[in-house]
């Protein structure tokens, strides 16, 4: 798998690429700047680029709008945006064009390396991962507004761990449940969120944003 | 044996007449001197400023000339008004300056700047004291400086000069001079008319002084206003100080601690993962981890101090400054004389205004001695920080200085710098306040 990062720190720079390297993914480039970004991803074509939200030189959310520009300028894309806080603003943003393969997370998540990995790989392949701090933000918050008030408390839960990029096995290991019972809970949300019948990662990326209120 | 000396005796009484003279010498001397400046000025600027100011007032309603002209000329008066103000603080009276700021982009022949002029009452009070002011200026300066300017000729021996050349025709009581004997006369005469006229000199610019006053200093209500605005400002300025620290703070943790703690739970992530495949590549992820962590909490460390230092929190302003003095390069004389602790925000204030003081010297001055001189007085704060560096400091030009001014001016506090090219430099610092609580004495301090 090819990477692009941008991240201004040399520190986490090096360790992310250090840390990339060693799970077998390419890290083609590494900038330290939101301008230089645009032009590395469209000379590389990479399978997953990594920034940070704040780089140079503005120090504000200039990977952010570098990603979401990336994300226009070359469709379907995928991009995993770290930061040091998550926003549910910044996720409802990077996922306004409702695509598909955009990943939000905390820096923190880095040092679960294989589960850091893993994201990583679904999000190239498409999925979404959005992380837990939002959607417990979002639990904390929702849950009584349309449309998903039709769904049971343990819907709501399995939905969030599918917002979190979680996969059925992973799922079912996070609520001690078997993984048939995840696919039932999973095909109840699709067919109460009105979702139409897709590919499954579609379904899910939709269901996602729906949960996300977008 | 027994019995001093001729000379010690010529000695003692020497001693004994100047310390009777010198509190009536020197004050009375700057008095003279004041009432000549005075009278000076008065004489010389105070007809023109008159018709000056008259001609262009007629002239406002004319082609619009007074217009331009009329804020010209009111600068000139608030020029010599100034210096006014200044030798009135010499009798001991104190004539605080009432002219409005001037709005940005006021220059002369503006619209803005006339109306500024015209709307300022302190313009109309100039005005009214012109001519008492000249009147006043020219009679009590010369009644200050002019006995005595007579009495110092005499005992300079001026007359026995000029008796001698043929010129002179009388002294004091002696009129005419007749002989060598009584031109010699003048110079006792000169010290018994110049004694008195210094005493005097210094009722007259007292006098002087007390005249000027009402007209020259503000009124309550524009002493008011002028208190609003200085709050105004110095608040907005505190409030951008305060933004801007936040600002840097948030971003010191965000790129420094904040980022080392990343960088260290993935390396230990990735260490954890190495550690059967490649346990020499795990050992070397886990030396860095123990670096980078040490990294952090040094970070934070310095970060804490630039918030609010824990020795001040521990010993107080004296302690914390002592604490800092060792902290730079330079050898630092500290002298601190504080009995007791002060309000925190001032504690805090003072200290940033010292660290960001020594922090320019270390930085710019080459300086090779320091001292730091602190002392409390009844509600009355006072720092003095200089250095034998190489001077040339400029509040207007570094934000440094600046910076300690805003920090100061929250707190009504004030900051001086005196800093001549090629040194030494004072910076004299002075805030309001009061101690907080008295110091213990030693013996009943608990730990």
């Amino acid at each position: 798998m090819r990477v692009v990062i941008a991240e201004d720190l040399a520190l986490l720079r090096d360790g992310l690429t250090r840390l990339l390297t060693a799970f077998d993914c390419e890290v083609v480039d590494a900038v330290d700047n939101g301008p230089a970004l645009l032009p590395a991803l469209t000379r590389h074509r990479p399978d997953i680029a990594v920034v940070d939200v704040r780089l140079p030189p503005t120090f504000t959310d200039e990977g952010l709008r570098a990603a979401i520009a990336a994300r226009a300028a070359l469709p379907g894309l995928p991009v995993l945006v770290l930061s040091q806080h998550v926003e549910q603003l910044y996720a409802r943003e990077l996922l306004s064009d409702r695509a598909g393969g955009i990943g939000y997370l905390l820096k923190d998540r880095i040092s679960h390396v294989r589960q850091f990995v893993d994201a990583v790989r679904r999000v190239a392949a498409g999925g979404t991962v959005i992380d837990q701090e939002v959607v417990t933000q979002l639990l904390a918050r929702r849950g009584h507004d349309e449309p998903l008030a039709a769904l049971t408390a343990r819907e709501r839960e399995v939905l969030g761990l599918m917002a979190e990029g979680c996969s059925n096995a992973a799922i079912a290991g996070r609520l001690f449940v078997t993984e048939k019972a995840v696919s039932k809970h999973i095909n109840s949300i699709l067919s109460k969120l009105d979702l139409p019948p897709a590919d499954d990662v579609n379904r899910r990326v939709l269901a996602v944003l729906t949960y996300l209120n977008l | 044996m027994g019995w001093p000396s001729f000379t010690d005796t010529v000695a003692a009484a020497r001693r004994r007449v100047l310390a009777v003279l010198s509190p009536v010498v020197r004050p009375g001397a700057v008095a003279a001197g004041c009432g000549l400046v005075v009278a000076t000025l008065s004489l010389a600027t105070g007809p023109v400023l008159i018709v000056l100011a008259l001609a262009s007032l007629l002239l406002v309603p004319v082609l619009g000339i007074g217009f331009a002209l009329f804020p010209m000329v009111m600068t000139l008066v608030r020029a010599v008004a100034n210096v006014h103000r200044r030798l009135a603080r010499h009798s001991g009276v104190e004539i605080p300056v009432p002219y409005r700021p001037l709005p940005a982009g006021a220059g002369f022949g503006t619209w803005r700047r006339f109306r500024c002029t015209v709307g300022d009452p302190a313009t109309w009070r100039d005005l009214a004291w012109l001519l008492p002011g000249t009147v006043a200026g020219a009679v009590l300066g010369l009644a200050a400086s002019g006995p005595s300017g007579y009495g110092l000729e005499g005992l300079l021996g001026v007359p026995v000069l000029l008796y001698l050349s043929g010129h002179w025709h009388g002294y004091g009581a002696i009129w005419p001079t007749e002989s060598l004997g009584q031109a010699l006369l003048s110079i006792p005469q000169g010290l018994l008319i110049l004694i008195p006229a210094l005493v005097i000199a210094r009722w007259f610019m007292w006098l002087h002084a007390s005249f000027t006053r009402p007209f020259l200093r503000p009124t309550k209500a524009a002493e008011l206003a002028l208190r609003v605005t200085h709050l105004a400002t110095t608040r907005s300025d505190t409030l951008d100080a305060q933004a801007a620290e936040l600002r840097r703070i948030e971003r010191d943790l965000h790129d420094g601690a904040q980022a080392r703690i990343v960088a260290l739970g993935m390396n230990i992530g990735l260490a954890e993962e190495l550690l059967r495949r490649d346990p020499a590549a795990a050992q070397r992820l886990l030396a860095d981890a123990r670096q980078t962590s040490g990294e952090a909490l040094t970070e934070l460390r310095a970060l804490v101090r630039g918030i609010h230092p824990p020795v001040l929190v521990e010993r107080g302003l004296a302690g914390a400054v002592e604490a800092l003095a060792l902290t730079i390069t330079v050898p630092v004389e500290v002298d601190l004389d504080l009995p007791g602790r002060l309000l925190p925000p001032i504690e805090s204030t003072a200290y940033f205004a010292v660290a960001e003081t020594l922090a320019n010297i270390t930085r710019h001055s080459g300086a090779r001695r320091v001292w730091i001189i602190l002392r409390h007085t009844p509600g009355r704060l006072t720092i003095m920080v200089g250095d034998n560096g190489c001077g040339g400091a400029d509040p207007a030009a570094g934000t440094g200085l600046r910076g300690i001014e805003r920090r100061l001016a929250a707190f009504d506090g004030t900051m001086g710098v005196t800093s001549p090219p090629g040194g030494p430099t004072v910076v004299m610092m002075e805030l309001p306040c009061e101690l907080s609580s008295p110091k213990t004495s030693p013996s009943s301090e608990t730990a």
